[in-house]
């Protein structure tokens, strides 16, 4: 960065040289002296002016060098804390548009260095350097301009500031405002037609147009004050060094030939303060996306990793769960209350429970993504996962969720994120699993298909066997299923569960749902029903489902009932 | 946008769309005159003063000074008015295109929305507007300056020395020569590059969205290593672009450096010999950088004004996309009256097959109907055209006689309600949403509506997020019921409208949906629901997976009128009662008689 500054002084330095020393050159022509006299001044006019090019063009190769290196840097070190976070450091994670801002403020942070602090260091830098300069000609006017270049360079924005910050705190929610108008005018399009109410939805969108306008039409008021003012002191200084100029050739104190340097440097001075309203409010703005991001990067770490990890014992299994007590963070309540459960190898278990009733938190918990607050789980009946690597606990639970993330990539690379080094046959034996080679062999591009963003170019049950072929191949030896189907029409939840238990026989598998339409003591070996974080009743299928006033029995008729009822009607 | 029009400095549609820009370019072009001349008028001043003071050793010489001052105000008042009037004028643009593409773009309705993604055009409308703010406040501004000063000073630098005004005059074309042919050798590779960035932070984004599964797999802390990776790639990659990018600017600095020195060297020499006066030397000397300024200006800003005419241009897309005509005659009173579909045949653009193939049926008065088929049977299709957002490329729909065609839009829409597969909900309150069709519906009407599509989730005075973000999918088709049910229209079309609620609510809305003694059309899969016909009809799927030959003629399948009961017809009836595809015995329709009771 300091390169950068010191090419973009050295080619603003030009162009002030350039000015002054034409000024000197011409004046002192008309002296008419001998030709040899001018040629040191007609060099230096030839140096600045070839200076002044070369330098800028240095100057802008570095500095977008910096901000490109800076760009990495800053994504990484973003990246690397939310990695620490997610998912449960982040509760606002699956919100799409914070999400995007997070992202677009990481972008905005570059600006601080590239947009406010190089102009500003060389407006500084060539202000000082030329008020000294003219100050060695005639110290008034070097003064003269000192107070200009300040004045125009740092006064006109502060009172920019001052008068448009009200606006511009207004200008988000209005703009927030129109686009939420907007987005739901166009994607309510059909709707709103049929229902008649287009002509008072789209009054409705003008009306926060015309309010957004309002806006802009006042900050244009004051962005061009600062504008007008910024001419204004560059005039009243050049007309102020002039008259300083004036008197001191009359009293001697300034050689005549030099009044043209001190009137035509300030003139070119200028253009050093000139980007100053801009640079400040990319400062402004910068600063704003620093402090939300700050905001969010500041969020306490979700779970504490052991600082010398143990290794991962070589049997894992069973995983012992004992009295696990959870809350997520920030919540006020436990999620999970005193739930104990033991996974021994190829047993199957069904948690099932209304929704919110910590199905989800026992995943993340196992996971190592939250925090126990009391009991715990150990691998192999005796080693604590707190006290391993949260890396290496993953490696032996594994998630399939119900909001897995599909990159924006091909079916190939979304499905070697499990296993890297993962060969053509195994990757077609983990999708045949998942019920989804057919189609993917129907496909032109086979395994190369790019699936879109999130997946857009896949329906809803592509995706989750998408996400379940990966969470196969990886190969976990014990895998959690979180709510799978849960986004999926009924027909298409039911055919996918049945798949999906099929798919897992004889994995040490955890199956979080809140359907039970294909549950029984063949597909599953244990029932957990929890409710409000307690586990509520369990044991075998048929035990639970036919036990008169049980919890399970409960849901299984609620449940029924609906259909029949449903079929009959 | 293509290269031909990119090289286009103002898009002629801009000046027809938005009336504003005439008068903003004509105020531009104004006070880029008005600047020029007191442009001029300093330098005269600085000049005349330097050489009095200097030569003649006047003082306090209060006349130029107080002279200057005035410029000095002159300047500073012109300065303000430019970026007012550029500012306001933007802001006013900006509102008249938003408006002219919202008013467009809702008017060629569902059907034109349907092609393009709507967050697209909501992108434009918002963000995509927004990149006039630089093409109208810097770049049409300093075009309009770019015209105008150069011919102001060069006159005035012709007035006071011929020879610097044709060594000026022979440099200054080589600068937009120089623009053009650097600017085609880079601009390519310049624009691909920002199109990499752009792609860089998408990838970034996917990869924190992400960031919860990459974890699962262990693969998070190997993804910051390859942030970094490919950010270090593309920053070498766009460095090789960008030096030679630079090079455009930098010859063009250079060639009006150069020239400038020129011409000062030849006044120098003139003064030395004593052929030139100061005073002419020091005026030519402060005007001849200012003619090369705002050409070169101009090339700077030449990417912000890419990016705007580009954005105007896909407005201007929408806006010339024409409307279709209008059916005039209003439609006739549909309760009680019989709705017909008739020989109906879609193809969607761009696709090799029929999206639906003369199909015909019956939507009998105050009946309900139901239609089933496979996924892409059509089903959705056919609501379309039935709501008039499809125009089909055969058949007709007819409103008791009067085809749909014909009919105005709007008292069609005012007799029906609909509930779509995937309805939407509005930032507001759940009864804003609820009441969308019926406005001064009363308190007692909306508890009503809400209670019969059992929405037990939510008051009335319930906020919804924007498109109802947090609610699941069977909530948002419940309160779609709702505001069906409060329009209450005499027709009813209602799309899959139980697909995402589990059995138990299901079987509560079947109460409701029998209970409706309108003309109802019920598109559907749920066995349930389909116990609910008086009347069935079914699609048949897409006929094989190759598109059937068109020529041959095959046999016509009954269409409307069609002898024998009122039961539905397609182009493939069964040919055993009941339903061949559904296998639900309550598939036969309920209604064989021509005039069935409730």
């Amino acid at each position: 960065m300091w390169l950068a500054v010191l090419l973009g002084s050295l080619a603003l330095g030009c162009a002030v040289a350039l000015m002054g020393t034409s000024g000197w050159l011409i004046s002192r022509a008309s002296q008419m002296p001998p030709v040899l006299y001018l040629m040191v001044a007609v060099t230096s006019v030839r140096a600045f002016g070839i200076g002044r090019s070369v330098f800028r063009y240095a100057e802008r190769l570095v500095s977008h060098d910096a901000v490109l290196k800076a760009l990495g840097g800053i994504r990484t070190a973003v990246y690397r804390r939310l990695e620490q976070l997610a998912p449960a450091g982040l509760p606002q994670f699956r919100r799409g548009d914070l999400l995007s801002r997070l992202v677009a403020d990481v972008d905005a942070v570059q600006d601080f260095h590239l947009r406010w602090r190089l102009p500003a260091a060389v407006a500084a830098v060539v202000s000082l350097a030329a008020s000294a300069a003219l100050a060695a000609f005639l110290p008034l006017a070097g003064l003269v301009l000192a107070l200009g270049l300040l004045l125009a360079g740092a006064g006109v924005p502060a009172l920019e500031r001052r008068i448009s910050g009200r606006t511009e705190r207004r200008h988000a929610p209005a703009r927030g405002e129109l686009a939420t108008a907007v987005l739901d005018t166009l994607t309510g399009t059909a709707e709103l037609t049929v229902a008649g109410a287009l002509p008072a939805r789209l009054r409705a969108t003008r009306t926060a147009d015309a309010a957004l306008t309002r806006l802009a039409g006042r900050s244009a008021a004051s962005g061009a004050l600062s504008a007008g003012l910024v001419a204004l002191v560059t005039g009243l200084t050049v007309v102020a060094a002039a008259a300083v100029g004036v008197r001191g050739v009359a009293s001697g104190a300034l050689p005549g030939v030099c009044l043209a340097v001190v009137v035509l440097t300030p003139l070119a001075a200028f253009e050093a303060v000139a980007a100053m309203p801009t640079a400040v409010r990319f400062r402004e703005r910068a600063r704003a996306a620093q402090e939300r991001l700050a905001e969010v990067l500041a969020s306490p770490l979700p779970v504490t990793e052991p600082a010398a990890p143990e290794p991962l014992p070589a049997a894992q299994l069973p995983v012992v769960i004992s009295g696990l007590t959870a809350r997520w963070p920030g919540a006020a309540h436990d999620a999970l209350r005193g739930v104990d459960l033991e996974l021994r190898p190829g047993r199957r278990v069904a948690v099932v429970g209304p929704s919110g009733s910590g199905k989800t938190t026992l995943a993340h918990v196992l996971l190592r993504f939250v925090e126990p607050s009391a009991g715990s789980v150990r691998l192999a009946g005796t080693v604590d996962t707190r006290e391993l690597a949260g890396e290496d606990v993953r490696r032996v639970i594994g998630l399939c969720a119900q909001d897995a993330h599909v990159f924006d990539s091909s079916v190939r690379e979304n499905l070697r994120l499990a296993r890297p080094d993962a060969d053509e046959p195994r990757l077609r034996a983990a999708l045949a699993r998942a019920r989804l080679l057919d189609w993917v062999d129907g496909l032109p591009e086979g395994l190369d298909t790019m699936v879109g963003e999130h997946g857009a170019r896949l329906s809803g049950g592509q995706r989750q066997r998408l996400a379940l072929a990966r969470a196969l191949l990886a190969d976990f030896p014990v895998l959690i299923l979180d709510e799978p189907a849960e986004h999926l029409d009924t027909a298409t939840a039911d055919a996918l569960t049945a798949d999906l238990l099929a798919a897992t026989e004889g994995r040490t598998t955890l199956l979080i749902t809140h359907r039970l339409a294909g549950l029984d003591d063949s597909s599953v070996d244990e029932v957990l029903v929890l409710d409000d974080g307690r586990v509520v009743e369990r044991g075998r299928w048929s035990q639970l489902a036919d036990r008169p006033g049980g919890r399970l029995a409960a849901m299984i008729a609620r449940e029924r009932a609906g259909e029949a009822r449903a079929v009959a009607a | 946008m293509d290269s031909r029009q990119r090289m286009r400095p103002i898009d002629p549609r801009l000046l027809a769309y938005a009336r504003t820009t005439r008068a903003f370019l004509a105020g531009s072009v104004l006070l880029g005159g008005v600047g020029a001349a007191l442009l001029v008028a300093q330098a005269a001043l600085i000049a005349d003063l330097v050489v009095r003071a200097f030569q003649r050793g006047q003082s306090p010489l209060w006349g130029p000074l107080l002279g200057l001052a005035a410029v000095t105000l002159g300047r500073a008042l012109v300065a303000w008015l430019t970026e007012l009037t550029a500012h306001r004028s933007v802001a006013t643009v900006k509102s008249t295109l938003r408006r002219r593409l919202l008013d467009h773009a809702t008017a060629l309705g569902p059907g034109f929305l349907a092609g393009r993604r709507s967050g697209d055009l909501a992108t434009l409308a918002t963000r995509g507007v927004d990149a006039l703010d630089d093409y109208f406040a810097r770049y049409l501004p300093q075009l309009a300056l770019a015209v105008v000063v150069p011919v102001v000073v060069l006159a005035r630098i012709l007035g006071a020395d011929w020879a610097s005004a044709a060594i000026i005059c022979g440099t200054l074309p080589l600068i937009p020569l120089f623009m053009i042919l650097i600017g085609w050798a880079t601009q390519a590779r310049t624009d691909r590059q920002f199109a990499g960035l752009s792609r860089l932070s998408h990838h970034f984004l996917d990869v924190v969205a992400g960031l919860p599964t990459l974890k699962v797999f262990g693969r998070a802390k190997a993804q910051a290593a390859a942030i970094g990776r490919i950010t270090e790639d593309y920053r070498r990659a766009t460095l090789r672009t960008l030096r030679l990018a630079f090079v455009s600017s930098f010859a063009l600095e250079l060639l009006s450096t150069l020239s400038v020195a020129l011409v000062a060297v030849s006044i120098g020499f003139r003064l030395v010999d004593g052929t030139l006066d100061l005073e002419t030397g020091l005026l030519v000397l402060v005007l001849a950088p200012e003619v090369y300024l705002p050409l070169r200006q101009v090339g700077a800003l030449y990417h912000s004004s890419a990016e705007g005419l580009a954005a105007a241009g896909k407005i201007f897309e929408v806006l010339e996309t024409p409307l279709p005509e209008p059916g005039r005659r209003p439609a006739p009173p549909v309760a009680g009256t019989d709705i017909r579909i008739d020989g109906l045949t879609v193809r969607h653009p761009g696709r090799a097959q029929d999206a639906l193939h003369e199909v015909s049926l019956l939507l009998p008065a105050g009946r309900t109907t139901v239609l089933t088929g496979p996924s892409g049977a059509g089903k959705t299709t056919l609501v379309n055209v039935l709501l008039g957002f499809v125009r089909p490329d055969a058949g007709r729909v007819l409103i008791g006689d009067q085809p749909l065609a014909d009919t105005d839009l709007a008292s069609w829409h005012a007799q029906l309600a609909w509930v779509p597969q995937h309805p939407h909900l509005f930032a507001g309150t759940v009864a804003e949403n609820v009441r969308l069709a019926r406005p001064d519906a009363t308190d007692a009407q909306l508890a009503a509506a809400l209670a019969a599509a059992h929405v037990d989730f939510a008051g009335p005075d319930t906020r919804l997020a924007e498109n109802g973000h947090g609610l699941s999918a069977g909530q948002r088709q419940r309160l779609a019921l709702a505001r069906a049910l409060l329009a209450d229209r005499p027709l009813l079309v209602l799309d899959e409208p139980t697909a995402h609620l589990d059995p138990v609510t299901e079987a509560a809305l079947l109460d409701t949906l029998g209970r409706i003694d309108r003309t109802v059309l019920l598109i559907t899969h749920r066995p349930a629901l389909v116990a609910l016909a008086d009347h069935h009809v079914r699609l048949p799927g897409t006929p094989a997976p190759h598109p059937p030959p068109r020529s041959p003629p095959r046999p016509r399948p009954p269409r409307w009128p069609n002898p024998g009961p009122r039961t539905g017809t397609n182009r493939r009836p069964p040919r055993r009662p009941g339903c061949p595809g559904c296998g639900s015995p309550c598939c036969s329709a309920r209604s064989p008689s021509a005039a069935p009771s409730r």
